[in-house]
């Protein structure tokens, strides 16, 4: 990929916040356009791309409101520029639209929401992971969404690149749901040298500029892109299309427009999966969760094993598409799946679903404001053991 | 510029001159008998031939609506958006490639109501963008309600009892937030028009053009004001041109006379001349002027 | 109403004349060009096309003097102009055509 020219990528070891860990991945990424509105807890990326991007090349906008800022993302992407917006729950809630948007026009883009405490204006400062399932199906439709979720300022860094390549790979936008806990946590973050860095670049089209058809998918299902301004005198639009891109108002066309759509992301959900698996073979209970509150779990799972607890994780990195074969899979030789999450049960309820009864699901719940103590995902634990 | 030399490109015996700049394969557009929105996309054309852009740097941005169709029918390259999102795609696109000519054509419900705070931010900064903005008095697309640019007393589906509400001056607006090139025609003064559409076209920063256009079949139906020709003939006898007339004086009242012309021309910098000349200052030799998108025959 | 005036120095100078062309099933009636044609060239028919409208007829294509305006008004791109063969020696400067 171009980036190694595009320029300066911090190599070396750094004490950053995940926010800022987010930023640098961003740059590492070839992200050079971002548009933004100042929302606690997120902010620090935007301020973190505004001061970096004019030193090396970039570009930031601050739009006037998170409708905007997305509609600007879309617009840049569509120019041929890496772009990206950041947000929490109150501009992802406006966001939602237009992300809808990004999904029927096929835009690479990527989208993260530093979580807090909601609904509404909710808790500011305070850690949620309560937008999971808004990530999922907030805009409104059919479709199918790639999201990640890191837990560890390292994470930020690494997930972010991996955000842009995934939403380039499959052309999506693809939601970064990282939580005030991780976006304010400072941890020791390494970044690779620039050429060690996979940034995968667009899928452009390389044929004749009057053979192109939008919306013509190659064999997994994507198509390839173009950049406006190249005179391949393409229309996009948000209406149901067909391959030309033009809109067509009928059940049929709708039919093979929104089952590609959806298709191109769940025949692909074998190559989109990232988990850590740790301890599964033989375990009663394994505990499945994701983002800051894994590592809350940690500190459970080894108490647990103290006490003689056979207990395995499994952290999800791809919380969308859901793993549900290995849920299921997992479901038929454990006792028990717990899920610690910063929500009532979002995903939960996903795990209980791709679970199907084969074995018992316990959530462990928290309203948000602050981490789970450890104490209770333990008891869970211990009563899934049982 | 005299109106009546303006050539627009000429047809032959077989071709619509302008048959190489729309879809024809969408053809018959979906707007309705005698709606004046098929004459702007005329005037648009003219205009951007006229104004000698090379094409493929034109790209057409729309919302939503009738005229948010518009979009669809051009053949250049252009994005059906969001209803009230033209502006901020546009900027987008702006930003991150300086080099296209972005030209967005949207109704008034769109651009001034649901997307009013994207038009005057994007005035504000003296965003290079050119803005048609097809006034037709009401929200056709959805049947005819009322909206920001409706008359007082005017019939609209949502305002049965008549609208009450103080409809926006719409050159006001956007000149009192900073555009710097402002003019209104309606669908009539094809030839005004098409020169109001180049000069904002060349214009650098943030260009706004009203056009107010016949919808007969619902505003104009509601209000019994008969077909479009009638509206086009209310035009014709009821449009004053001044020529930088005060935008102040500018309002639209229920079937009276109609102020047109070009009211504002101005240089002033634009967003990008700002941003550029304010890291240069902040920064100096550590200042990266933005890169430009990606280039396909480098990213593989 | 008489909506156009005569320039002052009609006598001197020769109109350039047109060909007028419309596409039939194009029309969607609306009336504009023949409304607005300065030379009374276009009238209604009396046929109606397959959409059910009335397009217009060159009634007098000898008074045509290729302004275009009937071009410029038509909602539907159906009636355009073109200056006539004998008079395109004369014919205005032009522009990039390919624009
Ligand atoms: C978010 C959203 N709200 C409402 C609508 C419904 N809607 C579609 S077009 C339209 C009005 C368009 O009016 P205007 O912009 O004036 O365009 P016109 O149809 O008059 O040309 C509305 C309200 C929508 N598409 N999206
Ligand atoms: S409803 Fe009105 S604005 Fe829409 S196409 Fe018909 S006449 Fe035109
Ligand atoms: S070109 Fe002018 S004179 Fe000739 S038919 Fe058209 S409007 Fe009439
Ligand atoms: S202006 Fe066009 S659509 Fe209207 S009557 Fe004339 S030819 Fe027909
Ligand atoms: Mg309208």
């Amino acid at each position: 990929m171009n980036e190694k020219k595009r320029g300066p990528v911090l190599t070396g070891a750094h004490y950053l916040d995940g926010d800022h860990a987010c930023a640098e991945g961003a740059i590492a990424a070839g992200c050079r356009f971002m548009a933004g509105y100042p929302i606690t807890p997120s902010t620090e990326v935007a301020e973190r791309l505004a001061e970096r991007f004019p030193k090396i090349g970039g570009t930031f906008i601050q739009m006037e409101d998170e409708l905007g800022s997305i509609a600007a993302v879309l617009g840049a992407a569509w120019a041929g520029a890496r772009a990206m917006t950041v947000t929490s729950g109150p501009g992802f809630s406006l966001m939602m639209e237009n992300i809808g948007l990004g999904v029927m026009t096929e835009t690479p883009c990527v989208v993260v929401n530093v979580q807090r405490g909601g609904p509404s204006t909710g808790l500011p400062t305070l850690t949620g992971q309560q937008d999971m399932m808004q990530a999922r199906w907030g805009s409104h439709g059919d479709y199918e969404i790639i999201a990640l979720s890191p837990s560890s300022p390292q994470e930020c860094f690494d997930l972010t690149i991996a955000c842009f390549n995934l939403s380039e790979k499959y052309r999506v936008p693809v939601m970064f749901m990282m939580d005030e806990c991780v976006g304010h946590m400072t941890e020791k973050v390494v970044v690779p040298p620039a050429d060690k860095i996979d940034a995968w670049p667009r899928r452009w089209y390389r044929g004749p500029r009057d053979k192109y058809l939008p919306y013509e998918p190659d064999k997994d299902g994507v198509p390839p892109m173009i950049r406006a301004g190249d005179d391949h005198r393409v229309h996009i639009s948000g209406l149901t299309h067909d391959q030309r891109g033009y809109p067509i108002i009928n059940a049929e066309c709708q039919q093979l427009c929104v089952s590609r759509l959806a298709d191109k992301i769940r025949d692909n959900a074998d190559d989109l999966m990232m988990i850590r698996e740790e301890q599964l073979r033989g375990a009663d209970v394994v505990v499945v969760a994701y983002g800051i509150s894994s590592r809350v779990a940690t500190k459970a799972i080894a108490d647990a094993r103290k006490k003689g607890i056979k207990v395995g994780f499994l952290r999800l990195i791809t919380v969308w598409p859901f793993p549900e074969k290995k849920i299921r899979d997992l479901a038929g030789k454990v006792g028990c799946l717990v899920m610690p999450e910063i929500n009532l049960g979002q995903m939960y309820r996903e795990m209980e679903r791709a679970a199907a009864g084969r074995c018992r699901t316990m959530l462990v719940p928290h309203c948000g404001g602050w981490v789970h103590n450890p104490d209770d995902i333990l008891k869970a634990i211990i009563e899934g053991s049982k | 510029m005299n109106p009546n030399q303006l050539v627009i490109g000429r047809g032959t015996a077989d071709a619509h001159p302008m048959e190489d700049f729309l879809r024809m394969d969408r053809m018959p557009h979906i707007w309705c008998s005698t709606c004046g929105l098929g004459t702007c996309l005329t005037a648009f054309i003219a205009a951007a031939r006229e104004s000698a852009i090379p094409r493929e740097d034109i790209v057409v941005v729309s919302g939503i609506g009738c005229t948010g169709r518009a979009a669809g029918y051009l053949k250049y390259d252009s994005f059906h958006t969001t209803h009230g999102r033209a502006i901020p795609f546009a900027t987008g696109l702006k930003i991150a490639n300086p080099r296209l000519k972005v030209c967005i054509i949207s109704g008034d419900g769109d651009l001034v109501s649901i997307g009013g705070n994207h038009l005057i931010h994007a005035a504000r900064r003296n965003m290079d963008l050119t803005v048609i903005c097809v006034n037709n008095f009401n929200y056709a697309m959805t049947g005819g309600q009322a909206g920001p640019t409706t008359p007082q007393t005017a019939q609209a589906t949502t305002t049965p009892y008549g609208a009450f509400e103080r409809p926006f001056n719409i050159p006001f607006l956007v000149d009192s937030c900073g555009a710097t090139y402002v003019a209104r025609w309606t669908a009539l003064h094809v030839r005004q028009l098409t020169i109001s559409i180049k000069e904002a076209l060349l214009h650098r920063g943030f260009s706004f053009i009203e056009v107010i256009s016949p919808c007969p079949t619902v505003y104009g139906r509601r209000n019994r004001l008969g077909s479009g020709l009638d509206l086009m003939k209310f035009y014709h006898d009821h449009s004053i041109t001044k020529n930088f007339a005060s935008t102040r004086e500018c309002d639209i009242r229920y079937q009276q006379d109609i102020i047109v012309g070009k009211f504002v021309q101005k240089e002033e910098p634009t967003y990008l001349d700002s941003m550029n000349e304010q890291m240069k200052k902040a920064l100096g030799a550590k200042f990266v002027p933005y890169i430009g998108p990606m280039d396909p025959a480098k990213d593989v | 109403m008489k909506y156009w005036r005569k320039p002052l120095d009609a006598d001197r100078r020769k109109a350039p004349h047109g060909n007028v062309h419309v596409i039939f099933e194009r029309c969607k009636g609306c009336g504009f060009c023949i409304a607005y044609c300065p030379r009374q060239v276009l009238e209604v028919s009396t046929e109606y096309n397959r959409k059910g409208y009335h397009p217009p007829v060159v009634a007098h294509p000898e008074k045509c003097v290729n302004c275009r305006l009937c071009e410029a008004l038509c909602p539907e791109f159906a009636i355009w102009n073109t200056l006539d063969e004998q008079d395109a020696q004369s014919e205005p400067g032009t522009i990039n055509e390919n624009r």
